[in-house]
């Protein structure tokens, strides 16, 4: 592979805090050279990119994928979730044990990777199941499955309820310095809601869940940390007794991280009027006092990662009554649009709005992505933060198309996207 | 006056428009009352009552409603057909929608499915209860039998007792009295209260004493018992001590405070059966006749909006 320059770009640089003018030299699928102001010259051979003065950084590492294979192909493939990912300047997608069969075994993983390997063109970073069939009862084999190259523990959208099952999971994974990632929601106070607890879902007459649930699961789970010294991620954290929850935590120097998917911050309950299903989160759709403290954490770094919590669905399964329609949005092409509201609205710059979607997610998993530093991979990601368009739901690159933000006015969009020093997706 | 296409809920009108089906439910309660109960408003026309839960009596309201008004009445029980093969709600709405029925009466068992189905058919469509979200016939039945009785629908004080967190009555009811202006109170145990209960406009109380009194209206409602024993209330004895209705807890009420309930009643765990069957204070029995004049009303507004010509 010859030498790349990446010149005239603006670059982003979460781990130094640099915004600024500047180029990268790629050599073989690395970061061979970070040149801040005037591009170096061009070694003979090399394909020089005029960058136009666009922002360039490290490519997002997205926490929360969840991909159709095996089980579910037609709601998303391997192919189809990586050029989703690389159409929203995502470069690495960790994808969720959640499938059918689950990924609790080495063979299964082995088997999901190969699929991944030769499928898409972002790379994949997978978690494992936590629990066998992820039934929340006996533990999976972490040792087998970290040597088959699972990055994380996880029973992805069911959380743990035994807590003695947690705990041993967290204490057997700590000897193996594995990261347990928790969907921090008490299940039975969530048995019946499909909607936030509120005097709005009151007057939609939709059975809710107590925010509370959230703080529950998150104290009890916080408690367990502390006991075990166990590596804890909440997948996402949504409400302001949450947030409260995950401050306390910190504070008391627990190895505890979080993250929030860009629906929670940037829509609310009120979305929920006309009972549109493609609005139906896991975790539902917060007040707007949730929403707005969200944003906040997230700028202050509370928050720890921005996920897309992408989750594919078929049209069938939310052609639904709001009850009994399927959770979950799909994500990674509308991630980077709506975290750049929080830049636009002035409430974080990009190297730390980078800092949330790159580097901090890759350091949680140990990859050396997400910063631009000689030696680091090569995954980037060049984009017009202010260009403006209209989101079309079916000019998305999923095989699903369940955004919420269809026929939204979006800003700011991907241009470039890069892996290992190829070019994997260009705009127009 | 009834510029809709839909009956979906009482969220969606105004008090003229409350008033205009009030006004023509009247009208055909004394029709009702006739020998001949016959009118030809709805001739020609094909009504579809889907109820996807079962409900003998709102159904036969419905059924009775439409076949004095002259429509062609089809049932169509869907608790117990193709929906449990794995058809979708839309699915059986496209399909019924083929068949160019003028008006589709529903029932289901889950909040907005109707508003839902509304979206996908041409004709008219009347909520007949989705979930714990809207039932506006129930809500409009209601005022004009307080109407008739109290001679007004406007600055009384009403009190809706009971399970009003899992209760579409409730949520109409209140929409609609809070919208003729008078003040609604809800009696109930914080477990049957829904989230934010003081911030639908009502005052709320646990003790049913206090909340009873000095009020015009006692509106009763029915206790799922099924659901609620040791869930919600520890037992239908103690519900009753505390939340039924009985001559005592009635007397903290206006001397002429009438009471009501939607039916069907369970005697003993919501109301004592000397209070419901009292002819000088149970409205009950007046509640059901209304029911088939409000929907004669409804019917007869709607089909108003339908096309003449092929749609």
């Amino acid at each position: 592979m010859s030498t790349l320059i990446l010149a005239n770009a603006r670059l982003i640089d979460p781990e130094t805090g640099f915004d600024g003018p500047g180029a990268l030299r790629i050599e073989r699928g690395v970061i061979a050279d970070v040149a801040q102001g005037a591009a170096p010259e061009a070694p003979e051979g090399a394909e020089v990119v005029d960058c136009c003065g666009l922002p360039l950084a490290p490519g997002i590492v997205d926490l929360r994928v969840f991909v159709g294979e095996p089980g579910e192909r037609h709601k998303e493939s391997y192919r189809s979730a990586g050029e989703a990912a690389a159409a929203g300047g995502v470069t690495t997608i960790c994808v969720q044990p959640e499938t059918e069969p689950p990924v609790d075994d080495p063979a299964v993983l082995e088997f999901a990777m190969r699929r991944a390997e030769r499928a898409s063109v972002v790379r994949v970073a997978p978690m494992a199941a936590l629990t066998k069939g992820m039934k929340g009862r006996e533990m999976a084999e972490y040792g087998f499955l970290l040597d088959a190259g699972a990055l994380a523990f996880t029973d992805a959208s069911r959380p743990v309820s035994d807590p003695t099952v947690f705990r041993n999971c967290l204490d057997y994974a700590r000897s193996l310095g594995a990261l347990v990632v928790h969907h921090p929601q008490d299940p039975a106070m969530a048995a019946e809601g499909c909607v936030t607890e509120s005097a709005f879902a009151s007057l939609l007459g939709l059975p809710g869940i107590h925010p509370f649930a959230e703080r529950i699961m998150l104290e009890r789970d916080t408690a367990l940390v502390e006991i075990t010294g166990a590596r804890y991620h909440a997948d996402l954290v949504t409400t302001r007794g949450g947030l409260a929850a995950l401050r306390r935590a910190k504070e008391a120097g627990l190895d505890v991280t979080a993250a929030v998917s860009h629906h929670h911050f940037a829509l609310n309950e009120h979305d929920l009027a006309d009972y549109p299903t493609f609005f139906k989160l896991d975790p539902p759709l917060r007040e707007e006092e949730d929403r707005a403290a969200l944003a906040e954490a997230v700028a202050e770094g509370l928050i720890d990662a921005i996920c897309s919590s992408h989750r594919p669905q078929d049209e069938e399964s939310k052609r639904q009554p709001f009850e009994v329609a399927a959770y979950g949005a799909i994500g990674l092409e509308t991630l980077l649009p709506t975290a750049l509201k929080l830049y636009h609205d002035g409430a974080m710059g990009l190297p730390a709005l980078f800092d949330r979607l790159s580097l901090a997610p890759a350091k949680r998993l140990g990859l050396p992505s997400g910063r631009l530093a000689r030696g680091a991979p090569a995954d980037l990601v060049l984009f017009d933060p202010a260009a403006p368009y209209v989101l079309d739901r079916f000019a998305l690159r999923s095989k699903s198309k369940n955004t919420p933000f269809d026929r939204r006015l979006m800003t700011g969009r991907a241009q470039r996207t890069w892996v290992g020093g190829l070019e994997v997706f260009r705009h127009g | 006056m009834f510029p809709h296409r839909h009956l979906l809920g009482i969220e969606g009108l105004g008090k003229p428009e409350i008033e205009s089906v009030l006004d023509l439910a009247e009208d055909y309660v004394a029709l009702s009352r006739q020998r001949d109960k016959k009118r030809a408003v709805l001739k020609g026309l094909t009504q579809i009552n889907m109820f996807f839960e079962n409900s003998t009596r709102t159904q036969a309201s419905f059924e009775l409603a439409g076949k004095r008004l002259g429509a062609d009445v089809m049932n169509m029980s869907v608790a117990s057909s193709s929906v449990k093969k794995g058809e979708t709600l839309i699915d059986t709405a496209v399909t019924l929608n083929a068949m160019r029925p003028d008006i589709l009466v529903v029932r289901h068992q889950h909040s907005g499915a109707v508003a839902l189905l509304a979206k996908k058919v041409n004709c008219a469509v009347v909520n007949a209860g989705d979930g714990r979200h809207e039932h506006p016939t129930q809500a409009l039945l209601d005022a004009l039998t307080i109407r008739r009785h109290m001679g007004r629908l406007h600055r009384l004080t009403i009190a809706i007792c009971g399970d009003i967190n899992h209760s579409r009555v409730a949520r109409s009811n209140i929409i609609l009295l809070n919208r003729m202006e008078n003040r609604v109170r809800v009696i109930a145990p914080p477990t049957l209260l829904p989230n934010g209960a003081e911030k639908l406009g009502v005052e709320v109380f646990d003790d049913m004493r206090k909340g009873l009194e000095g009020v015009d209206v006692v509106m009763m409602l029915r206790l799922q018992q099924e659901r609620m024993q040791g869930a919600f209330v520890p037992s239908n004895r103690e519900y009753f001590h505390r939340y039924g209705l009985d001559e005592e807890k009635l007397s903290r009420a206006k001397p002429d405070a009438i009471v009501m309930h939607p039916g069907p009643m369970n005697r003993g765990v919501e109301i004592d059966p000397n209070v419901a069957d009292d002819p000088n204070r149970s409205v009950i029995q007046e509640q059901v006749e209304m029911g088939v004049a409000v929907r004669m009303a409804v019917l007869d507004l709607l089909s108003r909006n339908i096309a003449g010509g092929a749609e």
